[in-house]
């Protein structure tokens, strides 16, 4: 065991921070939940591929940096310090390009990966259902394969689809077997959104902004060219991307440091009415420990990848953890906030802690996506634990 | 950076923890109960020929002079078994104190005998009241008024005190200074106490990680037997996410405990705080597994003869042992709300 970073991972900590410190904007980029936001980080995200920072484990080839999961965390360490603008593309980059990466054949890796490095393609999933929630393999959503092979008809309808409303690409999973069963038959699709057939419909989320949609398909083709992995093969392909989702890329510990320390800094700024009540400086401890703990856990498990080692069932106590740690966090600010809590962040006596409201709000949905804690739980259970499925 | 733990590391925990589980079953436990003394000294010889006893004396001192990393992996094995006897003191508090005293004659006359099992010390401090195993201690180490001392049990008088868990064998030990050894004063003696108590909390806190793996495993067998409405009640969710509950709380005290070690051993300025995380930390989870475990067994975790009760009482033994949880708090508070406090993002390592 060795706790310390090597002379080359120090200065490659220092390059991210000088690059960082040069580029991140000065003013705050408006929410990607907003037309003009979702452009502003599209923008940034063609920044950050220019500065070949856009995914840096990716291969040279790619645009990427080849790097190895500690260089990652200490860019996401350098990325989250910085304050530096949330990725819009954050289902394109972490999710489907680790999923193309060992699924795709070379053409799609080229016309995919690069579209998707530079910002010009932003992605969005296409899982959920409504009748398709937590039971995933309940997707009805149908693809039937033209007689010439050449394109698949679709039809049906997504839901819950994050940053939709302007994305370019929808990925997800689609019925193609007619009257195959759960998991079987399933078949991975890329869909470009601007397709005749496609209607989106936004949702407001709870804090009133489209953040999410319902992708409604009628009768679109989509070229056969564009399936991701074997016909038949949706559920394994999906697996693999929800493996990622739930495992290292999807929230960094950094994040969650970032918010602890901002928690520590806004007790200590309000310590004389924080502290009437001992529960808060208890929670901003806790706080502090819990992403501590996150942290440290993470740093081990990648070394154990780096050693060829692999993420099991254990990945679905990565997602419990985090994203009850975050509620707890943003909870803690409101207690500590008092009255001032229930204001919006332009309300004029909100100025500077305004956002810890929005966060408490998206802290809200950490628990739900990507698989519900409670089927974490499960998977826990059956899978970790080895405790009875029927 | 390499955050895990050897080949070497891991193949001697396994090998201590197959010793262990064939050794120190729950009915050994239970007999040991019917003992006057709760100890065997047999079990003390087979640890000091596996060369446990002596696993943190150097080798100069016939010992295998091995560090806290190496030796945190095991206890969590003692924890595992709730071994009923002071391995993990002996390897994190008293071995180390001698070796960090710098006393020649402390050293010469005693970690040879530590390491082939004819000498048990125990150490004694001012924030953990109760000593362990006083009763069979052949020296003991105390803290008085700031110094440490050096006593013979002759030269005290030891008043039992029966523990929850009758395995804990625990005394207030009283002595007359003129009738012992001072060992260390001042600064010298603040440094030897630090220590000792963070190796202390370390042991049970990396022991408490053992008891709610094994309150778990114990559960998840007991559930996927036990029938009611014509199925195992390990099928039923709420049962499933009791035991999922403590999983993945324990899954993140792992690494916060072998950081704790590393700290440690490496003499970094954040062993405080490291060591108050994990010994909360761990206390939590295992004192979360005792209240889910016991809730699964039903009316049966209720019962004496069902042995998920020895490892649960252990659990909740060590919450408050080696600084309670008040004490613990107060370290990581000083730590994360100190003026000039490292917090956030790259300042973990």
């Amino acid at each position: 065991m060795q706790l310390e970073f090597t002379a080359e991972h120090q200065a490659f900590r220092k390059e991210v921070r000088e690059w960082l410190a040069a580029n991140v904007p000065a003013e705050p980029l408006k929410t990607f939940d907003t037309e003009e936001g979702f452009q502003q980080h599209r923008e940034w995200e063609k920044k950050l591929y220019e500065g070949r920072w856009g995914m840096i484990t990716w291969p040279e080839e790619m645009g990427g940096r080849g790097a190895d999961l500690i260089q990652w965390l200490i860019f996401e360490e350098e990325y989250y310090a910085a304050r530096a603008p949330l990725r819009v593309n954050q289902n394109g980059i972490f999710l489907l390009g680790p999923t193309l990466m060992e699924y795709g054949t070379e053409e799609q890796k080229k016309k995919f990966l690069t579209g998707m490095a530079t910002g010009e393609d932003i992605w969005c999933q296409g899982w959920s259902e409504p009748n398709a929630g937590s039971d995933m393999a309940a997707i009805r959503s149908k693809a039937e394969l033209s007689d010439d092979g050449s394109h698949y008809v679709i039809n049906g309808q997504k839901t819950w689809s994050t940053r939709a409303v302007w994305a370019d690409w929808c990925f997800g999973m689609f019925r193609t077997e007619p009257d195959s069963q759960r998991h079987h038959g399933l078949t991975f699709i890329l869909v470009p959104l601007d397709l005749e057939g496609i209607t989106v419909r936004p949702i407001p989320q709870l804090d009133g902004l489209p953040g999410f949609a319902e992708i409604f398909f009628d009768n679109v083709k989509v070229p056969a060219e564009y399936r991701l992995g074997g016909e038949g093969e949706g559920w394994k392909v999906a697996m693999a991307t929800a493996g990622f989702e739930r495992g290292l890329m999807l929230r960094s510990p950094a994040r969650f440091q970032e918010t602890a320390k901002r928690l520590v800094e806004l007790y200590q700024a309000n310590r004389e009415s924080a502290d009437r009540d001992p529960a808060n400086r208890e929670a901003v401890l806790r706080a502090y420990m819990d992403a501590e703990a996150y942290t440290l856990t993470t740093y081990q498990t990648a070394c154990r990848l780096i050693k060829g080692g692999k993420i099991g069932a254990e990945a679905s106590t990565n997602k419990i953890f985090w994203s009850e740690l975050d509620q707890q966090m943003h909870a803690t600010a409101l207690s500590i906030l008092g009255a001032r809590a229930e204001l919006q962040p332009h309300a004029p006596d909100a100025a500077g802690v305004g956002t810890w409201l929005d966060g408490w709000m998206f802290a809200q949905s950490g628990p739900i996506y990507a698989g519900t804690n409670e089927i974490q739980r499960n998977i826990i259970a059956e899978r970790m634990l080895g405790m009875p499925r029927k | 950076m390499d955050f895990t733990f050897s080949e070497d590391q891991l193949l001697f925990q396994e090998s201590v923890r197959d010793f262990l589980v064939n050794e120190i079953t729950p009915e050994k436990i239970r007999e040991l109960w019917e003992t006057d003394s709760g100890r065997s000294p047999e079990l003390w010889s087979q640890l000091a020929e596996l060369g446990l006893t002596g696993i943190t004396v150097p080798e100069d001192f016939g010992g295998l002079g091995m560090h806290m990393l190496d030796f945190v992996l095991l206890a969590q094995e003692c924890g595992y078994v709730a071994l009923p006897a002071p391995l993990v003191h002996t390897a994190m508090v008293a071995v180390p104190l001698i070796v960090n005293s710098a006393n020649d004659n402390l050293q010469q006359t005693w970690l040879p005998k530590i390491a082939s099992g004819e000498a048990v010390v125990m150490v004694g401090l001012e924030q953990n009241i109760f000593v362990e195993d006083a009763h069979i201690a052949d020296l003991l180490i105390l803290e008085k008024a700031g110094a440490l001392y050096a006593v013979e049990p002759g030269n005290a008088t030891l008043r039992a005190n029966e523990s929850v868990d009758l395995s804990r064998k625990l005394f207030v030990v009283e002595f007359d200074e003129a009738k012992a050894d001072k060992i260390a004063e001042g600064d010298a003696a603040q440094s030897l106490i630090d220590a000792a108590l963070n190796g202390g909390a370390l042991g049970v806190a990396a022991e408490a990680l053992g008891l709610a793996q094994r309150m778990v495993d114990i559960s998840v067998q007991y559930t996927s037997e036990r029938k009611q409405f014509g199925v195992a009640i390990g099928t039923f969710q709420a049962v499933k996410h009791h035991m999922a509950n403590i999983a993945y709380r324990l899954e993140y005290a792992k690494a916060p405990a072998a950081r704790a070690a590393y700290a440690i051993d490496h003499g970094q300025d954040k062993i405080a705080m490291a060591v108050s995380h994990v010994k909360l930390a761990a206390s939590e989870v295992a004192n979360l597994a005792a209240k889910n475990c016991i809730q699964v067994h039903g009316a049966m975790g209720y019962t004496w003869e069902v042995d998920l009760h020895i490892y649960m009482k252990r659990a909740w033994a060590y919450a408050s042992t080696w600084g309670d949880a008040a004490f613990h708090k107060q370290r990581v508070a000083d730590y994360v709300l100190a003026n000039d406090a490292k917090l956030g993002a790259g300042n973990t390592f």
